[in-house]
């Protein structure tokens, strides 16, 4: 299946990219989509950092299981208004 | 007129007011929040904004609907932040709660900029004579 990544902020500086579709095995949750991320780009630090999960653009924990076409984005601590 | 916007251009209070009055509402309360040159010590030259903005024009639908039920004589909300490159002093978010009367409207009002910063999806990098930094904010409950 494919899910699309979202990264934003310092994460997005980090990782380098702020959009991109990745490929994963069916019923993967959202942890082996860090881990993933993880080896693919390991300058980025992810396990170090503080950050929370969006899937479809409500909040979820690390154990939620994706789906195929779901929009996933890594939120660093906000600071807007 | 869209409530609840991202944009990428300079916010008018009195297009966000409009958004909210009508002959019923008789009392509206604006925030605007501004790009601060200086705090404390620390000089800023210019902020860069950043958000995820389909998610966060959705939460500020969903903090105003936290403000309306606990206040249910709030009638209409609006909110609409700016992002990209901001200045010194320009106006990077803008909130209008209206009601029939004034009452609560403050008390809302508060209530929605405390909420924004906590948990919508918007972040500021900060330029300054030493560098670049993006913000992690202290009120972030995320």
């Amino acid at each position: 299946m494919q899910v699309k990544l979202r990264a934003f902020a310092a994460i997005r500086d980090s990782l380098g990219f702020g959009e991109k579709h990745v490929e994963l095995p069916d019923g993967a949750r959202v942890e082996a989509l860090l881990q993933h991320l993880h080896t693919l780009h390991p300058a980025a630090g992810l396990p170090e950092r503080h950050f929370s999960i969006a899937v479809n653009r409500s909040f979820v924990p690390r154990d939620h299981v994706l789906n195929d076409g779901d929009e996933v984005a890594l939120i660093p601590p906000v600071s807007g208004g | 007129m869209r409530l609840y916007e991202i944009t990428g251009g300079p916010i008018s209070l009195d297009n966000v007011m409009a958004r909210v009055v009508n002959p019923a509402r008789g009392g509206v309360t604006l925030f605007a929040g501004t790009v601060r040159g200086i705090t404390g010590e620390a000089e800023t030259d210019y902020l860069e904004y950043e958000a995820y903005p389909e998610m966060a024009e959705a939460s500020f639908a969903s903090i105003a609907g936290e403000a309306k039920q606990r206040w249910p004589d709030i009638a209409e909300v609006a909110v609409v932040h700016r992002v990209g490159r901001l200045e010194v002093g320009d106006v990077a978010i803008v909130i209008a709660v209206a009601a029939s009367h004034r009452r609560d409207t403050f008390d809302a009002c508060h209530y929605i900029i405390d909420r924004i910063k906590e948990v919508s999806p918007i972040w500021k990098k900060e330029v300054s004579p030493g560098g670049a930094l993006w913000i992690e904010g202290p009120e972030s409950k995320l």
